[in-house]
């Protein structure tokens, strides 16, 4: 594939629906994806536990002056 | 190689304080945790000379290494990194005043206010695992700032964060720079890095939650700083910034060398991604120097940068001027295919005799470049922006969340927040979900010291011996202020790969002062 070229036939207009769409899951009778999915549960519930407080107030005040 | 770093500085809660003020308080209480600052009681002020000092020291310099390198065989090699050029000035004369601007570390890096940013520029290193070491000990740094701000009664909490963006139409930068040959034609640099420079962000993006300069677009992208670039080449850094920029200081001789300063990357806290960042590049303009890059033109980079940015899907292709179109991911493969060919040629990724680098960055390059193309989830332990957005995704799943939300836009920040216990990145990394190239404790070394292999050991060493006598101090310079002596004394490194341990060790191990050690320089024994 390094060395393809191919015609820009695929010029993307439906970005923003792409950016909805849903997101592959695990089967939920496996014990593999059961396993990851308390694994991502246990992440996300130690990350809930270090986000700051009114994430749109603290966003909202996030601001910086000029850089390079 | 070498990286600067320009922390978002943050304090919770109010925006009614300076930001330059604060950044000066960054700095000064880095001061107040080092002990050999407090030695040399304020701030080492930073030379600002940038003429060759061969002509602004008035005719006084012995440029004994430059105009006749074969005639002094009987010379330490050391001697001729280090000639002495006295420079007029008073001694002691400026007040550094209560608001300290800048810092020369023990491990040879600056800590400086920039912009209203506190920023680390890295000492300089000779290979990509060195520059992300240097580039992550300046974390610690400002991690230790933090810790200190914290501790001092009346000053506000500072956060820091090692980002790009306020998502408010600011950016801040995290810069490279490289040295090559001065002979090289900027013209086939500008050709040969363009369309890597343009797509690099699918092994070095750092991810961003909104689009645009000032974030209101809704989605995911891939790079912090893509949407603030509108110009293929210039010299601003600050305004129409472009892709390749011209700033030319070398700091260093400059018949010899340019100092190509890469503005266009994202700051990296994933050290696989700061990894590929410096390795790649370094490859890349290694083969533009020697003529074997790929050739490649993009019909409109600008546009390319930022579209190669906004598709994390990677279904896009971009235009070429012959009329065709590639993929990001096809023009990533192009550059690796004719690195592998060129290293392979002149031998640098020979597995036994090669440079001990090469090989690894060409293999972690293709293991990324072939997930990216099967399945770039699986690259979520090493590639910034998937471990981002893998993060991202699965808040989305379990809270149903559109791109809207401001918790996704709370996460993209607080990913840079350089605390471990808020950082998200940190939390990923504490987990084992992020790839360490390393140890805490290799980190921990590079705060304390400097590259052993760069003039950087010079510098740094000057710092931690004879910090008290230290003046001042930029890349190419060490300024002395001896009690015996009323002039400053400067002494150039204008070769970056002088002044190393090999060279100069031996000397700053015998010298106990400041005062022999500068004897020893002058007198040209070691």
């Amino acid at each position: 594939m390094a060395s393809q070229e191919q015609k820009n036939t695929s010029s993307r207009t439906e970005e923003e629906q792409l950016e909805d769409s849903p997101l592959p899951t695990p089967a939920p009778d496996s014990g593999a994806a059961q396993a990851a999915t308390s694994g991502v549960d246990d992440l996300l519930d130690e990350i809930d536990g270090v986000l700051e407080t009114n994430a749109e107030e603290f966003v909202r005040g996030f601001v910086q002056k000029g850089g390079q | 190689m070498g990286a600067e770093t320009e922390y978002g500085i943050h304090t919770p809660g109010t925006n009614t304080f300076n930001a330059t003020w604060l950044s000066t308080q960054v700095v000064h209480a880095y001061s107040q945790e080092t002990g050999h600052r407090a030695a040399a009681g304020g701030e080492t002020r930073w030379d600002y000379t940038d003429e060759d000092p061969l002509a602004d020291a008035r005719g006084w310099v012995v440029p004994r290494d430059e105009a006749h390198p074969s005639q002094l065989t009987d010379v330490e090699p050391e001697l001729t990194a280090a000639q002495i050029a006295l420079e007029g000035g008073e001694t002691g004369g400026r007040d550094p005043g209560p608001l300290m601007m800048n810092m020369v570390l023990g491990n040879g890096a600056r800590l400086y206010v920039d912009h209203a940013h506190p920023e680390y520029s890295s000492p300089e290193v000779t290979n990509p695992l060195d520059a992300v070491r240097w580039d992550a000990a300046g974390d610690a740094v400002a991690l230790a700032a933090v810790r200190r701000i914290a501790a001092t009664p009346g000053l506000p909490a500072v956060n820091l964060y090692k980002n790009n963006t306020d998502n408010k139409s600011v950016s801040y930068g995290s810069h490279e720079n490289y040295l090559m040959p001065r002979q090289v034609p900027f013209r086939d640099i500008v050709t040969g890095l363009t369309p890597f420079f343009a797509t690099r962000q699918l092994i070095c993006g750092a991810g961003r939650v909104g689009r645009g300069q000032d974030g209101s677009g809704s989605g995911f992208q891939i790079s912090q700083r893509a949407d603030f670039f509108e110009a293929e080449v210039g010299l601003e850094t600050t305004i129409r910034r472009p892709i390749i920029n011209t700033r030319d200081e070398p700091h260093a001789t400059s018949e010899k060398y340019r100092r190509l300063h890469v503005i266009i990357g994202d700051a990296n806290l994933s050290q696989v991604s700061n990894y590929l960042k410096f390795g790649t590049t370094a490859l890349v303009l290694d083969m533009i120097e020697h003529g074997t890059a790929p050739e490649l033109q993009l019909a409109d980079p600008v546009a390319t940068l930022r579209a190669v940015s906004h598709d994390w899907r990677l279904a896009k292709t971009h235009p070429l001027s012959n009329g065709r179109s590639l993929t990001a991911l096809q023009i990533q493969w192009r550059y690796l295919e004719a690195a592998k060919a060129h290293a392979a040629a002149n031998g640098s990724s020979h597995p036994e005799t090669g440079d001990g680098h090469t090989a690894d960055v060409l293999a972690r390059w293709e293991q990324v470049l072939t997930g990216l193309g099967t399945d770039p989830m699986s690259l979520a332990a090493q590639v910034e922006w998937v471990a981002k957005l893998k993060l991202l995704q699965q808040y989305r799943a379990r809270d149903n969340m559109d791109w809207k939300d401001p918790r996704l836009a709370l996460i993209d920040l607080q990913w840079s927040d350089i605390r471990p216990e808020k950082g998200l990145y940190y939390k990923l990394l504490q987990r084992g979900a992020m790839e360490r190239l390393l140890s805490d404790a290799d980190i921990a070394r590079a705060v304390e010291q400097p590259p052993q292999d760069t003039r950087a050991y010079f510098r740094g060493m000057c710092i931690q011996r004879y910090g008290a006598n230290v003046a001042g101090a930029s890349w190419d310079s060490v300024i002395f202020e001896l009690p015996s002596q009323r002039r400053l004394q400067r002494v150039p490194t204008k070769e970056p790969l002088r002044g190393t341990r090999e060279l100069t060790g031996a000397l700053f191990e015998s010298s106990p002062d400041a005062q022999t050690f500068l004897g020893r320089l002058l007198a040209g024994a070691g």
